[in-house]
């Protein structure tokens, strides 16, 4: 374990200065997130257009790890097609708990740098609460819980 | 910080010897030695009391209170001078008044479902303070919920003190009881029990104390307080997890029912009807913690042999060193700053959220606590999600002090 793979520089850099940090007035779904162990909590807005996901942003306040995993989510799925979140929802989980399949890391470009939560059991549930948040969002689901 | 250092030097306690009581303390923890500092949440055991409760497994481990055999009379024996000891640590007048629970807060669920639920009805008020530790807010929200009465709490001050204007305007209403925390675990607030208790009865108001963060720290005299129930937990104060105890006045023990039912707490049983044991066993149904019990009493013959006020005078120094020190750092501000602390430090750094600061100091071998330390209302009120806390025990250094501060450099570095 080094610290230098759980802080990744872009992780760093993603938690100084998160991108789509915003709140959208006309969202089409808003799903709020909250990790009660440690209080982390955010609020995903996300706008779908013709099975496009135009416009993603998110508000709230955690850990660094949290912060970037956010804000690389916003990133990553602005512009894409709305079944691209189920799809990277699944390819996160399996990434940062280590289970399930092998995931490739290249597909997956910036987001890879989250791996190194997975040797810190402690932290996986700060990197994963924006995903079952937008998990939540696409289904519908106001309020999601990770505990 | 010269002049710290001097004072420590000459306080009393041999301190590298008494480290060498505590087995855990020597060793490293990722590569570097460990820095224990989470001793509000729960403090390290030293080998007088690991011996003691390894001694009862090996030599004369029984069931208690019913066989006539020699292992049993001699556990049994051990069990009730446990007893008779932790008594004596509290300063009871009998030792019928300590119950053995798992710990302060079952002791508190006790006295809520055992004193007040009978005693509640809507329209009454169980009275708490904004500083409690959740053992000390849910057991009264369970009962509220249960008879109808209301939970209200006392305000907190900015510094972390209880404002005894709004304790006073709470406690002329009269509620049912006040239950306030001895010391404060997330804040280190040290509360003027004995006033509050002082003036709580004059508006007749039975008084419980939480005393899950004194009991390591200070000399604990009931009789001196003066209050009504007083709870604590042997695993804060260097006995092994799952052994408490509720200290209350005979006379409130024994017009409260009982809470679980079982073996032990029963003289008599029959079908329809069953005779409840005396105090204090009427509320220990089934077979005890008896050797937690037996290691709760060598800790406290370890804190006496150590000296309660010697232990003090050490962590009030520890205190004002790390207190020095955090606030010499950049980025740093110290939560909680009442003028009567235990050695409980909470701090936030300036971009810097405490579960990072947690794992990047536990990279350095640095143990600290990071959260909301289960006094959510509180941080609430402080406007804070989490804060990092720091708590010393008479066994912590001031290398280990610095030790910390190298290691919140290493994190600002990282993240700020």
């Amino acid at each position: 374990m080094d610290l230098k793979d759980l802080y990744h520089e872009i992780i760093v850099d993603h938690n100084r200065r998160p991108r789509n940090f915003r709140r959208i007035e006309n969202a089409t779904s808003v799903s709020e997130g909250y990790n009660p162990l440690c209080g982390d909590k955010l609020k995903l807005y996300v706008v779908v257009e013709n099975d496009i996901i135009t416009d993603v942003a998110f508000e709230g306040s955690g850990c660094a790890i949290s912060m970037a995993s956010a804000s690389l989510l916003t990133e990553r799925l602005k512009g894409k097609p709305a079944s691209e979140a189920e799809h990277l929802f699944g390819q996160m989980h399996d990434l940062l708990t280590g289970q399930g399949n092998e995931v490739d890391t290249e597909k997956l470009g910036k987001l890879a740098a989250l791996e190194g939560v997975k040797a810190y059991p402690s932290r996986v549930k700060c990197a994963t609460l924006c995903w079952h948040t937008l998990h939540a969002a696409m289904k519908g689901e106001e309020v999601v819980s990770t505990e | 910080m010269s002049t710290a250092v001097d004072k420590l030097d000459k306080t009393p306690l041999d301190v590298a010897t008494l480290r060498e009581d505590f087995p855990i303390l020597h060793q490293d923890v990722n590569g570097k030695p460990l820095c224990y500092l989470d001793n509000a949440a729960t403090s390290q055991k030293p080998r007088q009391v690991i011996e003691a409760v390894d001694r009862y497994y090996r030599q004369d481990n029984a069931n208690i209170h019913r066989g006539v055999h020699t292992l049993a009379e001699r556990a049994t024996a051990a069990y009730e001078s446990a007893r008779e000891r932790m008594a004596a640590f509290v300063n009871a007048t009998a030792s019928e008044e300590i119950v053995f629970l798992r710990g302060t807060t079952e002791a508190i669920n006790l006295v809520a479902q055992s004193w007040a639920r009978p005693r509640l009805e809507p329209g009454d008020e169980i009275l708490i303070t904004e500083l409690e530790h959740h053992s000390n807010i849910v057991p009264w929200q369970l009962v509220c919920e249960q008879t109808g009465a209301t939970l209200r709490a006392v305000e907190v001050t900015e510094s972390g003190e209880l404002d005894l204007d709004s304790f006073e305007a709470a406690i002329a209403r009269r509620p049912r009881l006040f239950a306030v925390g001895h010391v404060s675990n997330a804040l280190g607030t040290i509360n003027p029990v004995k006033h509050l208790i002082e003036r709580a009865h004059i508006h007749g108001v039975p008084v419980l104390v939480d005393g899950a963060q004194a009991a390591p720290h200070m000399a604990i005299d009931v009789q001196a307080l003066g209050c009504d129930f007083y709870a604590f937990s042997g695993h804060k104060m260097f006995a092994p997890t799952g052994i408490g105890a509720l200290w209350a006045r005979r006379e409130l023990l024994e017009e409260m029912p009982p809470w679980q039912g079982g073996g032990e707490m029963i003289k008599m049983v029959r079908i329809d009807r069953s005779l409840w044991n005396d105090i204090p066993h009427k509320f220990e149904a089934g077979t005890p913690n008896i050797a937690g019990a037996i290691g709760l009493a060598a800790a406290a013959d370890y804190i006496e042999s150590v000296g309660i006020g010697a232990i003090a005078e050490r962590e009030e120094h520890l205190l004002n060193y790390a207190t020095r020190v955090l606030n010499d750092l950049p980025g740093i501000t110290i939560v909680g700053t009442a003028e009567k602390k235990a050695a409980v430090i909470s701090f936030v750094v300036d971009n810097v959220h405490p579960h990072d600061l947690g794992t990047i100091l536990d990279d350095e071998g640095v143990a600290i606590r990071a959260g909301h330390h289960c006094a959510m209302p509180l941080m609430e009120k402080l406007g804070l999600v989490a804060t990092a806390r720091a708590s010393l025990a008479f066994y912590n250094t001031t290398a280990e002090i610095d030790t910390l501060a190298v290691a919140l450099r290493k994190a600002q570095d990282i993240l700020g």
